[in-house]
């Protein structure tokens, strides 16, 4: 696992906002600017959705992205591809190593299926998504929330097929930067769940940070 | 055999897909499809949706968690995004079927095979799974915000310790199957096209025969509802959907 800096100063950027679990987030990427998720307290899975902002039916596509790569787990050098086989974003800097695009996000429905039918009441990342693209989109719906992206999330499948959730590799401060390669909209719930170590039971705020292309 | 197990053995539909071809049915909750490779190293690309309302469709993330694997085989379920089971799979003589590569498109397949055009091959032209999805989907008026990551029957790609994907050849044997039954209205997409990873220079789609049959849902001692309790719990979602 290669670790990648960045040289880019927070001072300079032009977006820096404090997003707390349980809460969403969407915003439109110019093509080249970049975009850092920071990982303020660590061990935090934060559900990522792209767009392309010109026309929203082409989507982030996990299953073009890993096959395109030949490789399951995302870092640097990672196109995220669209459900159009192009780039809307390419991951630039990472100081965690490996990302999770299988696990999905957690739900009302497969939260009861997982741990218990009374969990239906907990808080969720679909529900943030929903609730974000409801008040803040003009045209996406659930039918566009496909498999989405879980930065700082460590999600190990074994050569014979089995899915394991393993602790995160991330750490307080760790970061992940892309750059946008096209007009991109980025969908994020940073996620509240507490039933399994993919936020170390205790979700966490993230940091959010733009910069202008230079 | 009793009267029942009579009805359940005879296949009420046969239908065999050419290389290449697309298809669709709604499977009535309880009833069986089966697929067949008739003649080896198969690749058929799938789609699943509740027919009674197709937001709610097959889910792969949902799947993969709710069982930690990242393959399907006898035992494992088709989960939806509403926390239900669309599909049981009964029967399988494979042992691995793909969840996480995805289909090809057009440009997949004019980079490997060439152009293939109606114009100069007729109804032997070369065809995607991506058309192949947009033109089933269509005919139910459903298009690319439906098109979610597909199931792809027969094929294998494997992940080494790093991640590293790898197409596994010679997979699935001539005569091997792989049976599903519907635990609600299924609507099943199906594609029958060359996986992207295959590494064939020649497009040589294979036929794969199908078979569909009357039953019933899960019994209590089902073996995909006894295998782990995420699955109970799934199954009970499913028939409080119906009650």
């Amino acid at each position: 696992m290669t670790l990648t800096d960045s040289r880019l100063d927070p001072k300079r950027a032009s977006h820096d906002v404090t997003l707390e679990s349980g809460l969403g987030w969407t915003h439109v990427l110019s093509p080249g600017q970049i975009f850092r998720i920071v990982d303020l307290e660590g061990n935090q899975a934060v559900d990522t959705l792209f767009y392309n902002a010109e026309d929203e039916t082409e989507r982030y596509s996990a299953v073009d992205t890993v096959r395109e790569q030949g490789n399951l787990y995302l870092s640097v050098g990672t196109r995220l591809l669209s459900s159009e086989g192009r780039a809307l974003c390419t991951i630039v800097a990472d100081t965690c190593g490996r990302h999770d695009t299988l696990g999905g996000a957690c739900a009302a429905e497969s939260n009861q299926v997982r741990y218990a039918i009374e969990k239906k009441y907990m808080h969720s990342c679909r529900d943030t998504f929903l609730l974000t693209i409801a008040h803040q989109t003009r045209h996406l719906s659930k039918r566009d929330l496909a498999a989405n992206v879980n930065f700082f999330m460590n999600v190990p499948v074994t050569p014979e097929g089995k899915l394991t959730f393993e602790d995160g590799l991330s750490a307080p401060g760790r970061y992940v930067e892309m750059r946008a390669e096209m007009s991109v909209r980025v969908l994020i719930s940073n996620c509240p769940q507490l039933n399994n170590p993919c936020n170390g039971y205790d979700p966490t705020p993230i940091r959010l940070l733009i910069w202008d292309r230079e | 055999m009793s009267r029942n197990e009579i009805r359940e053995a005879q296949p009420v539909l046969r239908e065999q897909l050419r290389g290449g071809q697309m298809w669709s049915r709604v499977l009535r909750r309880g009833q069986r499809l089966r697929l067949i490779d008739v003649e080896g190293g198969a690749s058929v690309a799938g789609l699943f949706y509740n027919a009674d309302d197709p937001t709610e469709r097959y889910n792969m993330p949902d799947t993969l968690k709710a069982q930690q694997i990242a393959r399907l085989t006898e035992g494992f379920v088709l989960y939806s995004d509403m926390g239900r089971v669309l599909c049981s799979v009964v029967s399988d003589s494979v042992g691995w079927h793909d969840t996480i590569t995805g289909h090809g498109t057009r440009a997949h397949g004019e980079q490997r095979y060439g152009a293939g055009s109606y114009q100069k091959l007729r109804n032997d032209f070369f065809r995607n799974s991506r058309d192949n999805f947009l033109t089933e989907l269509g005919k139910y008026d459903l298009g690319k915000r439906d098109l979610v990551a597909n199931l792809n029957f027969f094929v294998k790609v494997a992940a080494d310790e790093d991640g590293k994907l790898s197409w596994v050849e010679g997979h699935s044997r001539a005569g091997a199957h792989v049976e599903l039954r519907a635990e609600l209205n299924t609507l099943v997409i199906l594609s029958n096209t060359p996986h992207p990873l295959d590494p064939s220079s020649q497009y040589a789609p294979k036929p794969v025969a199908i078979e569909i049959r009357a039953g019933e849902p899960a019994a209590a001692d089902d073996a995909c509802r006894r295998s782990r309790p995420e699955n109970e719990r799934g199954y009970l979602l499913t028939e409080a959907y119906f009650a």
